[in-house]
């Protein structure tokens, strides 16, 4: 559409612009602020420069936050691209059941975080939960509360639960969009099942496949309240996130300054590895399409 | 390559079918020579797409059977009929390069990769595309694009038939008679039998060796396009066919003589009682004007000068009537009267035509 | 088009087993009473009971939190519609000074994480005395969902022509008239995939609205992440509570199920 140039816009978009800027820019002014100032208590603040963010980007703590957080995202993207592209691949695509798939899939998006917490923390125990019962009756030593590795296991299988339907629907909606012909021709062509999905419905997806990462990714790099449900962060800080870990420091010890730093650091690590994500996937795309 | 024929053929979406507005296609019977170029004409919603997804096996008819030869085909879907299709909308393989989309269907059957070079460099010479065979598909135009998926058809030596489903329709008009050409001489080259489906009857009759022409389901007449525009066995061919299309006037007949409203004209032939709707029809070429006499008045309302003839818009007794005229005649206002041409006036019974009991000359 | 295997729906079958066995793990232990659920283990209760229900619908701190939620999610939606449907109309229609940077810099707080804001907003709220309010909720959640509503709104509206607009206006609408009862309805599906996705984002979240409430708005969230008594966690309790929080999606899902199938294909997702 042409769109025709006229100033007077900006009162159409005032309402946005106020109250996206009232609540964007004036807490992270307070950020800024106390991420370069010290307090003793009182209210008495004074300027440290940047001392703050010398002691967060030196901090051990922090960085292995990030490492959890790096590792925690990686296994995440791993498991949940791959199945969800190939649930969206099997789920039909018209009739009675293509709705029921549609309805139940989207049920784990709809429920509260913090109820998808106590989902898996009912579901996982020995006592009263089906899966801890079950694991324990078959002999396997398993208990997310004590065992690191069956905390982490479990956090997967809690986050794989939850969203992976996110990519299904993204990438199913993308199938859709592809006509009858296109599979027709690959029949008449004898294409193997594996050259239909390579040639025809990859690329068709990559679209909405990009997105459904894009999201993933950052969505799962800013994760607090499942695991903080779950596990608490714990056992020890086994599972203590990016996020977890910075609410620890802000509200629960209100270190102003080092959480303050921490928070632009977070900030600007998002925004920086999601514009990096961004590019290299536009130029993919241009590249397979030129 | 094969002949194709269907028999008793007819197609309902509906399992069981009740009456005749139920089925998509009415029963017919159709034979496709081997090596001959149809069309298969008619507009939205007759049936042809129907149609065409039968003979190509993507489509399994409720009723009746295609055979290929001698071998009966009904059941057989796309790929065990042999056969190609081309879409309306370009299907290709849009991160292959042209080579490799039209080497696709030869590489699936394990084809010798020596025979397969081959094979991809003459078809990428008859489409006119032998210098872009590197190119990847996906940045290619519209043309491009269906001349890559009308050569990965032809790719295979094998092919029974190439089935096109109003291929055209994407292409932009300047190219669509370039492209039209291509098929054409492609049909020449190679003689596969080719099915072309349209509704645009210059692409019918300047492409096909025998048009099917068709409306509502039912094939209304099947026959090369000068058997179509002279003798029209059904009002549909006459009105769908010629630009403009025939002339059609209710009429009472008695023996040889025709009553159109007041007007009486005397026919060359008797015909026989008919009940029902009676039709004269009359291509406007063969009507002729005139100042002083004629069958009937008229009176001209516009006259449109195409160049190499004109078209006269002109009205009788509230009917509207079209005369062609030829480029070197001269018309003007003043003509009022209009003449048949006796030897190219038809009758219709309910839209079908009626032959004379006898001649009477 | 491919042959009907079996593959898929036993695929399909195992995947939505996978979805359902916790909710209905869940949904068995809200009907059991303490006892049963920390006495014996069974697939369906041996006595089955409302009690846990009836708990929660008596109960103050337990059904307040579900008021509140639904309290502050409904203001969410509302206010964030309110805004963003001018001005995705703004970005649809017309250029202006910075607006490229302004869509991209709204579309960046989609990219902030919320725990970045936990303190800040904890701060800025209780210094204008919004804190443990409807308000400050969701006040703080158009943060996210503003711009997302704009990203999703400008999509529909630029598959509305211009001249439609430029229609209604030489018949004599006003702006206002027009966009009421011209504009809006031919944008229906699109306001409505909105709405949900505010309504899904809001409800879901649990970090600020803990964070922002204590006692007069507490959130649903908050009561349950909060309840733990002398006697212990009230599991069964706590199931019900959970169940109930999952209602209000499956109903929004259900009535939403054929503009879901529909409104993916528009292509703006």
């Amino acid at each position: 559409m042409n769109k025709t140039v006229n100033q007077k816009a900006w009162f159409l978009v005032l309402p946005v612009f106020l109250l996206v800027a009232f609540s964007a820019v004036i807490p992270l002014m307070t950020v800024i602020n106390y991420s370069v100032q010290d307090t003793f208590g009182n209210n008495v603040f004074s300027w440290v420069g940047l001392d703050w963010f010398d002691e967060i980007i030196h901090s051990q703590r922090m960085h292995e936050s990030l490492a959890r957080q790096s590792l925690l995202t990686t296994i995440i993207l791993l498991i949940e691209v791959p199945l969800g592209i190939f649930i969206a691949l099997n789920m039909p695509k018209k009739g009675f059941w293509a709705s029921f798939n549609l309805v139940v899939i989207s049920l784990p998006l709809l429920i509260p975080w913090n109820v998808v917490g106590t989902i898996w923390q009912i579901f996982g125990r020995k006592d009263i939960g089906l899966l801890g019962h079950t694991l324990s009756i078959l002999g396997i030593d398993y208990n997310y509360a004590q065992d690191v590795l069956s905390a982490w296991i479990t956090i997967v299988i809690m986050d794989v639960w939850h969203w992976t339907s996110l990519i299904v629907l993204l990438c199913y909606a993308g199938l859709q969009s592809i006509p009858d012909a296109y599979y027709q021709a690959a029949k008449i062509d004898q294409a193997s099942r594996w050259s239909v999905f390579r040639y025809i419905e990859l690329p068709k997806m990559s679209g909405v496949l990009m997105i459904a990462i894009l999201l993933r990714f950052m969505d799962s790099f800013m994760i607090y309240s499942e695991p903080f449900v779950l596990t608490g962060g714990g056992p020890g800080n086994s599972t203590t996130f990016l996020s977890i870990d910075l609410v620890n420091m802000a509200l629960g010890q209100f270190d102003l300054g080092p959480a303050s730093a921490y928070s632009l650091m977070y900030f600007l690590v998002v925004l920086l590895v999601s514009w990096v994500f961004f590019t290299v996937m536009t130029n993919l795309d241009k590249k397979g399409a030129a | 390559m094969a002949q194709i024929k269907l028999e008793n053929l007819a197609h309902s979406y509906i399992s069981k079918p009740t009456s005749k507005s139920d089925y998509a296609l009415q029963k017919m019977n159709l034979t496709f020579e081997d090596g001959a170029a149809y069309a298969l004409l008619g507009p939205s919603g007759c049936g042809k797409t129907t149609l065409l997804n039968i003979i190509s096996g993507i489509l399994i008819p409720s009723e009746g059977k295609i055979y290929f030869g001698d071998k009966d085909v009904t059941s057989l879907d796309a790929l065990g009929r042999n056969i190609a299709q081309v879409f309306q909308f370009p299907v290709v393989y849009d991160t292959m390069s042209v080579r490799k989309n039209l080497a696709f269907p030869l590489q699936n059957r394990g084809a010798d990769p020596q025979y397969i070079k081959k094979r991809v460099e003459i078809i990428a010479k008859s489409i006119g595309m032998e210098d872009m065979l590197d190119t990847k598909a996906s940045g290619l135009s519209a043309d491009a694009k269906q001349k890559i998926s009308l050569g990965r058809g032809m790719v295979r030596e094998d092919v029974n038939a190439i089935l096109l489903d109003e291929p055209l329709t994407v292409i932009d008009p300047h190219v669509k008679w370039q492209l039209r050409t291509q098929l054409k001489a492609l049909h020449e080259e190679f003689s596969h039998t080719m099915i072309f489906v349209t509704h645009d009857q210059t692409e019918a009759l300047t492409f096909a060796d025998k048009v099917v022409v068709m409306d509502d389901g039912i094939v209304v007449q099947v026959g090369s396009p000068q058997e179509l525009f002279e003798r029209p066995t059904h009002t549909f061919v006459g009105y769908f066919i010629g630009s403009p299309g025939m002339n059609f006037f209710d009429v009472d007949i008695i023996e040889d003589i025709i009553s159109m409203g007041d007007v009486k004209l005397k026919l060359h032939s008797i015909f026989p009682d008919l009940k029902g709707r009676v039709e004269l029809g009359i291509r406007p070429e063969f009507i002729t004007l005139s100042k002083d006499s004629g069958d009937i008045k008229i009176e001209i309302i516009r006259i449109e000068d195409i160049g190499y003839h004109k078209i006269v818009r002109a009205i009788h007794d509230n009917i509207k009537i079209n005369i062609v005229v030829p480029e070197d005649v001269k018309i003007d206002n003043n003509m009022k009267f209009a003449s048949f041409d006796r030897d190219h006036i038809f009758i219709y019974q309910d839209g079908w035509l009626v032959e004379p009991k006898e001649a009477k000359r | 088009m491919y042959k009907k295997s079996l593959k898929s729906p036993i695929i399909m079958f195992f995947y939505i087993v996978f979805l359902m066995l916790p909710i209905y793990w869940l949904l068995n232990m809200s009907f059991k009473t303490n006892e049963e659920i920390l006495g014996t283990f069974s697939m369906l209760p041996n006595k089955f009971t409302l009690h846990n229900y009836v708990t929660i619908f008596t109960d103050p701190t337990w059904y307040m939190g579900y008021i509140n939620s639904m309290s502050y999610v409904a203001i969410n939606v509302v206010i964030s519609l309110a805004v963003a449907l001018p001005a995705a109309y703004a970005f649809s229609r017309y250029t202006f000074m910075g607006d490229k940077h302004l869509f991209f810099w709204l579309l960046t707080n989609r990219m902030a994480p919320p725990a970045v804001f936990a303190l800040p907003f904890f701060q800025l709220y209780s210094s204008i005395g919004l804190f443990d309010t409807y308000w400050a909720v969701a006040l703080a959640h158009t943060l996210f969902n503003v711009p997302l509503s704009v990203w999703i709104l400008e999509g529909f509206m630029r598959g509305v022509p211009k001249e439609i607009d430029e229609t209604a206006y030489i018949d004599g609408y006003s702006f206002f008239k027009f966009f009421r009862k011209i504009f809006m309805p031919l944008i229906a599906s699109g306001i409505g995939v909105t709405a949900f996705f505010c309504f899904m984002f809001s409800w879901v979240e649990l970090l600020l609205s803990r964070t922002l409430t204590s006692v007069n708005a507490k959130s649903i969230g908050a009561t349950m992440t909060r309840t733990v008594s002398a006697t212990g966690i009230d599991w069964g309790v706590l199931a019900a509570a959970g169940i109930l929080t999952i209602i209000p999606g499956v109903l929004v899902i259900y009535f939403v199920r054929n503009h879901i199938a529909k409104g993916f294909a528009l292509g703006r997702v």
